[in-house]
């Protein structure tokens, strides 16, 4: 029960006047980025980062993780009312949301919507409240090693398990690795890559990488589709709240299956967007009237929003344990947290405790007060996205760069901001993934370096990865996840023959 | 699909980006010879990992342009990039974004936005001249107010904001 001790002190934390304010203000801010086009969860919240270099880090995360959680719930109004997912992860809920707003049905779109993200992340927290002490106390004992071996898993479990071809996601993987390889060596010291040039002293920032590749590339991808926004009016009234609500606890299977998808993909690194899809697809399949799907079946919209919810806030548990993001808006955040001085990983539990549990009590009341702001103030946001694409194209660029200037008040890193956006766009286009490419630039150092002191314990011998059960299971699934393209494809060849 | 529309086709981008890959692994393999990519006696040296990590980068880069190639018959430039319409809207709003960064590197920040919101709206919006200003204005009297002001971020400033003395 230490736990429930711990998660009232952290409310106790969380619940004061100037906390919930910047709970407040990050909702906002959050379904604000959410709704537009080009700025998201990840490279919001890492345009604002800047802003809470001044704040003590229990504000700013709890800010920041609420821009989180408003952009979770921001991409669903984009999704139903205008058919244009303002974020990757809620393009599975325009689906079916999109039609129902078509019927005249919106209101219990969005209502649905809302509702199952708030359910989705609620049982995440639940479970992150829970398991993450434990998962925090286990990995105490972890060493490099270890670490190395998860950080392996992590890599390898986006290659086996990304929609993508598998070779472009290790090419974006390894375009991340080369980048994060740029500058000071951790262990030696030795320069790389820099070639002369001591602007590239300290390598990339993953944070300007993340506002070009998402930010600047999405504007360009928006712009081409040549905008029109022809969305539906929104308006919730009561009525149509307590009505939808009645109707819910009907799928309460599809609400678990969706739950337990989001979570499992939230904490091995599949992240939000795979896990809605998944979901969806999951949903159907269970469905007794499956063909009804895509024409506006409210299971279709629950199912996806609950998902991407349960994932996006477990994708916080890998990142606050051991110090590995499971999504590339968790990286931001893990960025955040070095800049504030905190060292990620399992000693946070034990040396952090009220920035930890004021961060977890914060996702309870985040997703609560999120819900009450989203549900009241639709058509405010639905009006925003009326703003013609002229106006808020230029505005969103300005916000990208100041955001990319901020990070270390480096002119270079605006340039480099305009090159990610193009690499960005081109990526897209080629159906190269961009997270892997983010995760890799963020871990990129960290794992160079575990496994490196990995080889300075053992002497230069690789069968440190299978010292011991613990480890060597790690690294083994790990290499199996790499090569599971390789075996799905044998078996399905097998099958045919 | 339209035969008569031209199109970039998706083939040859998927060569380019494939080269761009090739060259990045040269680049990053030319560097590790120079820092050590042999396993010295306590582990790897530092350029061992960038090292192999050039190494697929090239590889990979290789196959998708083998692939590429091997489907290049049968795709037949049907599958598009983009069309030169869509690659025209994109320019429209990319060189305008050069001009700006440009710009924001000499004038500082707050000018560069003002120029490049008004700009933008002028010129794709049709707003009149007064309309595209003021939304200048707002933008960049608000990320003061929110940045220099409430967090006291610093934002890059030129020559103009010098005369007022910040």
């Amino acid at each position: 029960m230490e736990e429930l001790n711990n998660l009232f002190h952290g409310f106790a934390v969380a619940l004061s006047f100037q906390n919930v304010l910047f709970m407040l203000v990050g909702i906002l801010l959050g379904v604000l980025i959410g709704v537009l086009p080009g700025l998201g969860g990840a490279n919001g919240v890492a345009i604002l980062l800047p802003l809470t270099f001044s704040m003590s880090p229990t504000s700013a995360i709890i800010m920041l993780s609420c821009i989180y959680w408003g952009a979770l719930f921001g991409g669903a109004i984009t999704s139903v009312l205008f058919n244009i997912p303002g974020e990757p992860w809620s393009v599975a809920t325009t689906f079916d949301g999109y039609p129902m707003a078509q019927k005249g049905r919106a209101a219990q779109a969005l209502t649905a919507a809302f509702t199952s993200s708030f359910v989705g992340a609620l049982i995440a927290v639940i479970m992150v409240t829970f398991l993450a002490p434990l998962v925090a106390k286990f990995a105490l004992k972890f060493g490099p090693p270890e670490f190395f071996a998860v950080q392996l898993l992590t890599f390898c479990s986006f290659i086996g398990m990304s929609k993508e071809p598998p070779v472009k996601t290790l090419l974006a993987m390894m375009l991340g690795f080369a980048l994060a390889a740029v500058g000071l060596d951790s262990v030696t010291g030795t320069l790389r890559m820099t070639f002369g040039f001591e602007s590239l002293l300290q390598g990339f920032d993953f944070l300007v990488a993340v506002i070009g590749l998402f930010g600047i590339g999405e504007i360009l991808l928006t712009m081409e589709e040549g905008l029109a926004f022809k969305g539906k009016g929104g308006k919730i009234t009561l009525r149509d709240v307590l009505d939808t609500w009645k109707e819910l606890p009907k799928y309460w299977a599809t609400s678990i299956r969706a739950c337990l998808i989001g979570c499992w993909m939230g904490i091995t690194p599949g992240g939000a967007t795979p896990a809605s899809f998944m979901s969806y697809g999951v949903a159907k399949r269970f469905a007794k009237d499956p063909e009804s799907f895509g024409k506006g079946n409210i299971e279709g919209v629950i199912a996806p929003e609950t998902a991407a919810h349960a994932a996006g806030t477990s994708a916080l548990l890998p990142m606050l344990t051991l110090g590995i993001p499971g999504s590339p808006t968790a990286a931001v955040l893990l960025g955040g947290l070095l800049i504030w001085g905190l060292q990620p990983g399992p000693l946070l539990f034990t040396e952090q405790k009220d920035f930890v549990w004021g961060l977890i009590a914060s996702m309870y009341l985040g997703n609560i007060v999120g819900l009450i702001v989203v549900l009241s103030t639709v058509p405010w946001w639905a009006a925003i996205l009326r703003i013609p694409f002229p106006i808020i194209a230029p505005v969103i660029v300005v916000i990208c760069a100041v955001g990319a200037y901020t990070v270390h008040g480096k002119m270079l890193d605006v340039v480099m901001m305009l090159v990610f956006g193009l690499v960005g766009y081109a990526f897209k286009k080629l159906k190269y993934p961009l997270a892997p490419l983010v995760l890799a630039l963020v871990l990129g150092d960290m794992a160079e370096s575990s496994f490196r002191q990995s080889m300075l314990i053992s002497n230069g011998s690789l069968g440190v990865f299978w010292n011991n059960p613990l480890v060597g299971s790690i690294a083994t699934l790990g290499l199996l996840l790499l090569v599971w393209p390789l075996i799905s494809k044998v078996m399905s060849a097998m099958k045919r023959k | 699909m339209e035969s008569k529309e031209k199109t970039i086709q998706i083939r040859w981008m998927e060569l380019v980006i494939a080269g761009f890959f090739v060259l990045l692994g040269a680049i990053v393999i030319k560097d590790s010879f120079r820092t050590g990519f042999r396993w010295g006696t306590d582990g790897p040296e530092p350029g061992y990992f960038p090292f192999y990590i050039g190494l697929i980068l090239i590889t990979g880069a290789m196959w998708v342009a083998t692939q590429t190639l091997m489907t290049w018959r049968k795709d037949g430039g049907e599958a598009t990039f983009s069309t030169v319409e869509e690659f025209k809207l994109v320019l429209k709003m990319l060189l305008p974004t050069i001009v700006y960064v440009a710009v924001l590197l000499f004038m500082g920040l707050y000018i560069a936005s003002i120029l490049f919101i008004a700009f933008f709206m002028i010129w794709q919006g049709k707003y009149s001249y007064f309309k595209s200003f003021a939304v200048g204005f707002s933008v960049c009297a608000i990320l003061f107010a929110l940045f220099e002001l409430w967090f006291l971020v610093p934002l890059p400033k030129g020559p103009i904001e010098a005369l007022f003395g910040y």
